[in-house]
């Protein structure tokens, strides 16, 4: 410690923003009871965090110190307020802090398991799936509502009132603080996985807009299935997720050309594909192949594996393609999994199979129905009714990168 | 604890003849002792068909009372129980049980302390 201010001061603190404050949130959520509460005395150690670093000096530990502080700024809250509600919160924090003592260093084991109730917490499926994303995002992802505002094409007030609202059904119902017990931990786990997913894909085909991809959700879904990883490794689903997420994410610059139109898969400059994310996503696959515990991400992934391992299109084993797709209806005998399978059967038995199989799907409503009928009847020649699918895409979708494209499509045939 | 209302919606009229009536009441009254012998169960109640509500609205020195039920819709309350539970997860499975057994939707609120 020394006299002298300490310019760097600022910098730290701005490092600490957000991966680490909503760490610090997630500690003091289950001290505090209350996650408004937490990230009010959270906020509280921040400020104080620009008043004491520039002069002390940056602590060694400035999680630890934020969390410390953080716990003091919570109490003076609570000694300040009176209402009934909030003696009651105080009575249940300081119990929290006097067994909280012992452990004085919160680092490692507390910390993951703090951040993974906030996980559960904000995918609990008495919220409404959009809620659970954009909980998700702004307190285990740590962007600014504005971000998530911004991400999903709302004003910001909307998606404010959205968070606030469900922070307070967290709190009056009391949708617990936990990991789920084993029992339950399968289910919920694959509804924390859906808005993972959910996240990823809303950045991958922004649902509307003119931009195809909004890469800053699929890095941030990425993050988030990270984190997952590390907090629950043995979960194959899990793997299977982040490898599914790392393999689609490494195509992502391919799949819009300079000018932000749509290329297609068989189009792409593979040159172009992200090797680490590639690699890091087939070493995934691997090792849940080897748990042989199979699931719908780990499914999806190792069918895209098998697109990743292709040198070019012609190359692309789609037998492989057409077995994994099987397993996978069996798994999740969806409409839209049955139009990705027919998708492969029109590779290894012929578009009239797959075009029987597209046309028993009730999926009228989906331009990507439309698109693969559309491919299917101009491979079979019947050029008119492949014009009108087009046109049914087309007027299906939102997304004005994939309208651009389908317009292409239908005028160059 | 928090005390948790379960509501019971119910179409209006009389029930269809493809529900069997004893059997519900069956499973209902072995859910209330499943739920006392837990100390979870506080009140319980079951109402006669909407179309015997009659509302009150006091206002501007009047009164005005009117036949029927306060919101419109082809489904009504048509019981409820109050539960205490340690956390909403605990509610959930209670309404689970409840929906189970009466074979209608339950809505779950908290009870403000």
């Amino acid at each position: 410690m020394s006299d002298t201010p300490h310019p760097d001061a600022a910098a730290a603190i701005a490092r600490l923003v957000p991966a680490e404050t909503t760490r610090a949130v997630a500690i003091l959520t289950r001290i505090a009871g209350d996650i408004g509460l937490a990230e009010d005395a959270v906020q509280d150690a921040l400020a104080a965090a620009l008043a004491h670093w520039p002069v002390a000096g940056v602590p060694p530990s400035p999680v630890g110190w934020i969390v410390t502080t953080a716990k003091r700024k919570l109490i003076d809250r609570l000694r300040r307020e009176s209402s009934r509600e909030a003696r009651h919160v105080q009575a249940t924090a300081l119990e929290a802090l006097g067994r909280a003592d012992g452990d004085s260093d919160e680092a490692g084991g507390a910390i993951a398991d703090d951040r993974l109730r906030m996980l559960f917490t904000c995918c609990h499926p008495a919220l409404a799936p959009q809620v659970r994303v954009a909980l998700t995002l702004r307190l285990v992802g740590g962007l600014t509502t504005a971000a998530i505002a911004r991400a999903f094409l709302v004003p910001e007030a909307t998606m404010a009132q959205r968070i606030t609202r469900a922070k307070h059904k967290i709190r009056d119902a009391r949708i617990p603080y936990r990991v789920p017990d084993a029992a339950d931990l399968p289910e919920r786990l694959a509804g924390v996985l859906a808005v993972v997913y959910l996240v990823f894909n809303e950045g991958y085909t922004a649902s509307s807009g003119d931009q195809l991809t909004r890469g800053d959700l699929c890095t941030e879904a990425i993050r988030l299935g990270r984190l997952l990883r590390d907090l629950l490794p043995r979960e194959p689903e899990v793997a299977g997720l982040l490898a599914l997420m790392l393999l689609v994410d490494a195509r992502r610059h391919t799949r819009t050309s300079a000018d932000g139109d749509l290329v297609l898969l068989g189009d792409q400059d593979r040159t172009r594909w992200d090797r680490a994310r590639i690699d890091d996503g087939h070493a995934l696959v691997r090792e849940c192949l080897r748990v042989n515990r199979p699931g719908p991400y780990q499914l999806q992934a190792a069918i895209q594996a098998v697109h990743t391992d292709a040198p070019s299109a012609a190359a692309t084993d789609w037998t492989q393609i057409l077995a994994l797709y099987d397993q996978l209806l069996i798994l999740q005998p969806t409409p839209i999994v049955a139009l990705n399978r027919a998708v492969a059967v029109a590779e290894v038995r012929g578009p009239a199979e797959a075009l029987a199989l597209v046309d028993a799907l009730p999926l009228g409503g989906f331009h990507v129905f439309h698109a693969v009928r559309a491919d299917l009847l101009r491979r079979l020649g019947r050029v008119a009714d492949a014009a009108l699918a087009c046109g049914a895409a087309i007027a299906a979708t939102a997304n004005e990168a994939e309208r651009a494209f389908l317009r292409q499509r239908r005028d160059a045939h | 604890m928090t005390q948790y209302l379960l509501s019971i919606y119910q179409p209006d009229g009389p029930p269809p003849s493809t529900v069997n009536l004893e059997r519900i009441m069956a499973d209902v009254g072995a859910l209330t002792t499943e739920m006392q012998t837990a100390g979870a169960w506080v009140f319980a109640g079951g109402l006669h068909d909407a179309s015997s509500a009659t509302v009150v609205k006091a206002g501007g020195g009047d009164v005005l009372v009117t036949d029927g039920p306060y919101v419109e819709g082809k489904e009504h309350l048509g019981g409820f129980t109050v539960i205490r539970a340690a956390d909403l997860d605990a509610a959930l499975e209670w309404a689970r049980k409840l929906s189970r057994a009466t074979t209608l939707p339950i809505e779950v609120r908290p009870f403000r302390h």
